[in-house]
């Protein structure tokens, strides 16, 4: 049995790029705690490298696509392969939004109105009317959005009925389901969630502040254009409201090591935008920041991570 | 669609399910690589301590003696002392644009042209501005105009940047007389031209067209092994009058003391023991065959509307898209039924070229090519389909300009 860790970043999704760059930060931080570390991508060869790394713990990076939407995750279930984070049914819920955010709503959580509609019905009942209707249901500004996929890829902020076909179409670029909103105007926070043994915790939360005032793709990953505050600077209560918000979406899903939940504080009221099983780790990403805030340690924070995923594992197996 | 976000979609076209048709590397699989292995085996025996030394600034005399031999395929006649080796053409163009463009000066290029060549002339500032081209490239009239207009407005026009050998990216080539229309028009208005051709002896049908330089002395001309042989040598090289070689061997000793000196060696010896003609010769039928598949996939599997152009040689195809399409937007599509290309926008620098897209078919194999034009074909076709469900017109989106992908994306 080795004690050896696989961070698997990569895979076929159009965050490739930023889970390549996940992947390289965590196989970093794992190796200055000590840990020996194998970096492996989604390809036909991954099943023979778990095979002939037995023991070995899987740590996912992979943003989007497979990797998130609890695929592999099955998979290393069914070998019997320990990994850091969600199951494969809670990370397949979580990452469509359509599915989590009706859930979470149901929880009691404040989530904005929201429409999800497939390709499909717009082409087999055409779109004039549907349209119209949404247009009546959500009103302007409005968010458009696919209902499965991150870092902002495909989604547009609309602010008038000519903008609104245009919107669909480019949600529908990278996804079958596009997702309809309320747009929240406040101001945008996110709230990483770990548990490392004693239930889940909710870190300081981050405050994002984008230089062009709107966290897009470039806003994400580009050092530099967008401000991040953290501890975010909000009233205790309304700090606190953000907490119990990501707590309850992590726990309303059944997720598993971390999490991480956007919301925006609407006139001092916070209100559920999603929730990440595979939170972006990058330089410029939201949950490092949040570790750093807490005065942690991320090197730290993925060993123990890696040792909580290895621990469950032996207990699986005994 | 964010300029960053483009450019890490093509992080998914090096994944071997995706066919790229994005990137710009040749294919160089079937060099002699046990032959050339060998023969290097021996330079560093035998020469090792003068290859793997400091050399000349303007490069080695006896690379510069085999760059006119091989220049001379394209009919031009250079003395070496007048050749500069740099780190591949692209450092060429670094050089020539450092020496001669202040900040706020205009570079006049193919509209669209190399999106690597505007890298650099951004990078010193110059202002970018487009010469319209026509099946045979840049239109004389044009260039003339764009001159007058821009010195009455007060600009300083300091060169005109041309690929006249399969225009990266439209794949066009510049006829003999259009060639002498330019150079008569550059001669009219005082205009220096640089000639960048690194694809011209990779002609499909026919001889190598005589290059530009070989009709005009003044024209300053980058020439490059990447390939003709193969790019990670980095061995290119400029050809200029006297006075703005030494200038350029002064700029090139301040960049980099003197260009790789290993591989130039390791070239010149190729050139010397290995049959580079017939190697050519090999390269130009297998690219044909890629060419060949590329046009017959674009013609059974691109929806009516879409254009495309027909080289005779290079890399690349330009595709002109159905009316009211977005090249740009289109991508991530296109990346879901995992083919990539590169948006026609990164090859303008004022955001045109929405309608447009470069395909490139130097890497994959003939099978592949066809593979990606079904792919594309159905990405098209869907994004048609969505466009006629929602109603969207025609108009033409304007992007800020993208960047291309890295040299190393496949």
């Amino acid at each position: 049995m080795s004690d050896n860790v696989i961070v698997l970043a990569g895979g076929l999704s159009h965050e490739r790029d930023v889970s390549l760059r996940s992947g390289r930060r965590v196989a970093q931080a794992l190796r200055e705690a000590g840990v020996l570390v194998a970096e492996a991508d989604v390809t036909a060869s991954l099943l023979a490298t778990l095979d002939a790394s037995s023991g070995a713990v899987v740590f996912p990076v992979l943003h989007g696509g497979a990797g998130e939407d609890g695929a592999l995750r099955e998979v290393f279930d069914l070998l019997g392969v320990a990994y850091v984070g969600s199951d494969g049914s809670a990370s397949r819920i979580a990452f469509d939004k359509a599915v989590s955010t009706p859930l979470i709503a149901r929880a009691g959580v404040l989530t904005p109105r929201q429409i999800a509609l497939p390709q499909s019905v717009f082409r087999e009942l055409g779109a004039g009317r549907l349209v119209d209707a949404l247009i009546a249901a959500i009103g302007f500004p409005m968010m458009i959005k696919p209902a499965r996929g991150g870092s902002a890829l495909g989604c547009t902020k609309v602010t008038d009925a000519a903008g609104l076909p245009a919107a669909v179409v480019t949600a529908f670029s990278y996804g079958d389901v596009a997702i309809v909103e309320e747009f929240i105007e406040g101001i945008e926070v996110a709230v990483t969630v770990l548990d490392l043994g004693d239930g889940p915790e909710a870190l300081p939360a981050v405050q994002i502040q984008p230089r062009s005032g709107v966290y897009d793709y470039t806003a994400r990953y580009t050092a530099g254009e967008t401000r991040f505050v953290a501890p975010a600077e909000l009233p205790d209560d309304v700090t606190e409201a953000c907490a119990a918000m990501a707590l309850t979406a992590h726990r309303v899903l059944a997720l598993r090591d971390l999490s991480r939940t956007d919301l925006i504080v609407r006139d001092g009221v916070p209100v559920f935008l999603e929730v990440n099983v595979a939170p972006g780790m990058t330089e410029t990403s939201l949950l490092p920041l949040a570790i750093e805030a807490a005065d942690g340690s991320f090197s730290d924070v993925c060993a123990r991570l890696v040792a909580r995923a290895r621990e469950r594992g032996s207990a699986d197996r005994s | 669609m964010t300029v960053s976000a483009v450019r890490a979609l093509f992080s998914v076209a090096n994944r071997p399910e995706v066919v790229s048709l994005a990137g710009g590397m040749p294919n160089i699989a079937d060099l002699p690589l046990a032959e050339l292995g060998e023969s290097f085996n021996q330079l560093v025996r035998g020469n090792g301590i003068q290859a793997m030394q400091y050399g000349s600034g303007q490069g080695e005399l006896f690379m510069r003696e085999k760059i006119c031999e091989v220049m001379a395929e394209e009919a031009i006649a250079a003395n070496p002392d007048d050749v500069v080796i740099t780190c591949g053409s692209q450092q060429a163009l670094d050089l020539v644009t450092r020496i001669f463009v202040d900040p706020g000066d205009v570079v006049l290029c193919e509209a669209p042209s190399y999106v690597g060549a505007m890298g650099t002339f951004n990078s010193y500032q110059a202002r970018i501005h487009h010469v319209a081209m026509d099946e045979h490239g840049l239109v004389p009239q044009a260039l003339a105009q764009a001159i007058v207009a821009l010195r009455a407005a007060g600009q300083k026009v300091k060169f005109l940047y041309t690929i006249p050998n399969f225009n990266n990216p439209t794949g066009i080539t510049q006829p003999l007389e259009r060639r002498r229309e330019l150079l008569a028009v550059a001669r009219e208005y005082g205009l220096l031209v640089v000639e960048d051709n690194p694809y011209g002896l990779l002609t499909i049908e026919g001889d190598p067209l005589a290059a530009m330089r070989s009709m005009d002395d003044e024209v300053i001309y980058l020439g490059s092994f990447s390939k003709t042989f193969a790019p990670g040598f980095r061995v290119g090289w400029v050809l200029a009058p006297h006075a703005v070689r030494e200038r350029l061997v002064i700029a090139q000793e301040a960049a980099v003391l003197s260009p790789p000196v290993f591989s130039q060696f390791a070239i010149a010896n190729y050139l010397e023991n290995f049959d580079w003609r017939g190697q050519i010769d090999t390269f130009r039928s297998m690219y044909a065959a890629r060419r060949d598949a590329m046009l017959d996939g674009l013609a059974s599997f691109m929806p009516p509307g879409t254009t495309w152009t027909t080289p005779n040689g290079g890399f690349f195809v330009w595709v002109t898209l159905p009316e009211g399409l977005d090249s740009q937007a289109l991508l991530p599509r296109a990346v879901t039924e995992r083919v990539a290309f590169v948006p026609g926008t990164a090859f303008y620098a004022d955001g045109f070229g929405s309608r447009n897209m470069r395909l490139s078919y130097c890497f994959p194999t003939p099978e592949r090519i066809v593979e990606g034009c079904r792919r594309l074909g159905k990405a098209i076709t869907d994004e048609l389909d969505m466009h006629a469900t929602f109603g969207l017109g025609t108009d033409v989106a304007r992007h800020r300009p993208v960047s291309g992908p890295a040299p190393n994306v496949t």
